[in-house]
């Protein structure tokens, strides 16, 4: 008898299959020194410059910094809620019959040239965007089902039936007692306005997710919560995002990568177990270095 | 035969920004190469940057020069210029690290932690559960523990759990930090059996082993961390 249980059955056919050449897969979303200026006292002052990266499908990039370091601005340049002032962001747009074609990819395309409507398409169907307060990315006069219902019937979804069993299974999804489907969301906590906010965005099977600060402001135990759906709800539907946040601990458990922004600038970006367990920059070791731990 | 992991001249120096830049070396030219089959044992003492040297190994540390190449689906990596994504597919498949304390995800069941590195690689969630199960029994975590999260168990407990959860994939390159370091003589001697049966796999092993029995059972060699201390 051996002493250990065995090899995986899978890991053998994964090797041979990928063995010898590495498969490149295509950039998702391209920042090219991005940057973005507001005025203040009739100066221009820089909310985030320079800032470069790629992003590839499924990988999750943590934005951290402290606020006022431009974190924010950047995820809104990124998500083309801002234009750019310098600089560009780029998008692998898909073929707009997509649904029925299959992933046509049009390459990469500069945000700043799609058009106001192209735009509106992209955020309601390929992108989600959950934001720090779950009010302002939920439609609170309208019930939780149809909140989560409404990016369907944006793409045309109309027959009721069907509107209503996807609610309630992405519903479940987030753990929500689909008892509540028809209450308002007001009549909900935070933690679950949170995840209602969650099913909302991802009820169109988006690619890529913004969030900003997504468990700032929830009771601690709320938060494990939110961040064990939101790290397994990544893994299974393999979703890229960028996940603005000043918990440092929060980037550990959901981002593969991370990048560091102090005054607007990226002080420090790469592996995030490395970024927090070996830091470089000045900027990075004091914020590694105060962080208390239970 | 190819060596799995190796380092090039390899050094590590800690510069302390907030202590005026001070300069910490730890180690410095390190050419160290591990083959299938091979265990090899980091000596030293207590501070000579056996641990560094280990995280170096996994890239959770950067090189500040010189190079850690992993062997990875037929074709060198380098973790000093691999992308972070590719460090994160060559621990997915090929590089397997069992560290000293478990990092434990809140509400995640222990059955389901260990499970994890195998659903990543694509095994079916039951299959996977199954797999966890059993190297849990093989570790003797009473079964009582497995639908828990780790969180409050013993060192000992945890320990385990992270053996398992380093271990089940069988990775080619397998990094240990002290495994046995919290563990009774029954399991110490579970652990020397399974390091035993990952050479036999062929794995390419570099650990931490306080416990001289345990290291001389399993490493074919030493490499003295010390002997690389940079000149303070």
């Amino acid at each position: 008898m051996s002493a250990a249980p065995g090899r995986p059955q899978a890991s053998s056919h994964r090797s041979a299959q990928h063995e010898g050449t590495p498969v490149i897969p295509p950039v998702l979303l391209s920042a090219r020194r991005a940057g973005k200026a507001f005025v203040h006292q009739g100066q221009p002052r820089w909310a985030c410059r320079g800032v470069s990266f790629d992003l590839y499908p499924g990988e999750v990039l943590a934005v951290v910094g402290e606020s006022g370091s431009g974190k924010s601005t950047l995820l809104r340049l990124l998500a083309a809620r801002l234009a750019c002032d310098e600089g560009s962001v780029h998008y692998d747009v898909r073929a707009e019959s997509s649904e029925k074609s299959g992933n046509e990819s049009t390459g990469l395309v500069d945000l700043a040239e799609l058009s106001e409507a192209r735009l509106r398409w992209l955020a309601r169907t390929d992108w989600g965007f959950v934001e720090q307060h779950a009010r302002d990315g939920l439609r609170m006069n309208v019930s939780g089902g149809a909140n989560v219902g409404e990016r369907l019937m944006a793409l045309g979804a109309r027959h009721y039936g069907h509107l209503r069993s996807e609610a309630s299974s992405w519903m479940q999804r987030v753990e929500l007692d689909t008892g509540r489907i028809d209450d308002l969301p007001a009549t909900y906590s935070g933690g679950m306005q949170q995840r209602l906010q969650i099913a909302r965005n991802l009820v169109t099977h988006p690619r890529l997710v913004f969030m900003d600060e997504p468990t700032t402001g929830l009771d601690v135990s709320v938060q494990a919560r939110l961040l064990d759906l939101l790290r397994e709800l990544v893994d299974e539907l393999q979703l890229a995002a960028v996940v603005v946040t000043h918990d440092l601990a929060v980037a550990r458990l959901l981002a593969q990568r991370m990048l560091v922004m102090k005054d607007g600038q990226v002080v420090e970006q790469g592996l995030t177990d490395r970024v927090l367990d070996d830091p470089q920059h000045p900027y990075t070791q004091l914020l590694v270095s105060s962080v208390l731990t239970p | 035969m190819t060596a799995l992991i190796e380092t090039l001249c390899l050094s590590k120096t800690f510069t302390l920004h907030g202590r005026g830049g001070l300069q910490l070396p730890v180690f410095a030219g390190i050419d160290l190469s591990v083959q299938p089959g091979e265990c090899m044992a980091l000596t030293g003492h207590s501070g000579s940057g056996k641990s560094s040297l280990l995280r170096c190994l996994y890239g959770n540390y950067g090189a500040s020069s010189g190079d850690v190449r992993i062997r990875h689906a037929g074709n060198w990596v380098s973790l000093s210029t691999a992308a972070p994504r590719e460090v994160f597919e060559v621990r997915r498949r090929t590089l397997g690290y069992v560290s000293q304390f478990l990092r434990v995800i809140p509400r995640v069941s222990t059955l389901d932690i260990v499970a994890d590195p195998l659903r990543r690689l694509g095994v079916g969630a039951e299959a996977a559960r199954a797999q966890a199960a059993q190297w849990l029994q093989r570790l003797n975590l009473h079964e009582h523990l497995w639908h828990l999260p780790p969180a409050t168990f013993s060192g000992g407990e945890q320990q385990r759990v992270n053996i398992a959860h380093g271990m089940i994939t069988a990775p080619p390159v397998l990094l240990l930090d002290e495994p046995t370091a919290s563990l009774d003589a029954d399991n110490r001697r579970v652990v020397v059996e399974l390091i035993h049966a990952a050479r036999a796999q062929g794995s390419a092993i570099v650990g931490i082993f306080h416990d001289d029995e345990v290291r001389e059972a399993v490493a074919t060699r030493c490499f003295d961390v010390e002997q690389h201390r940079s000149p303070v």
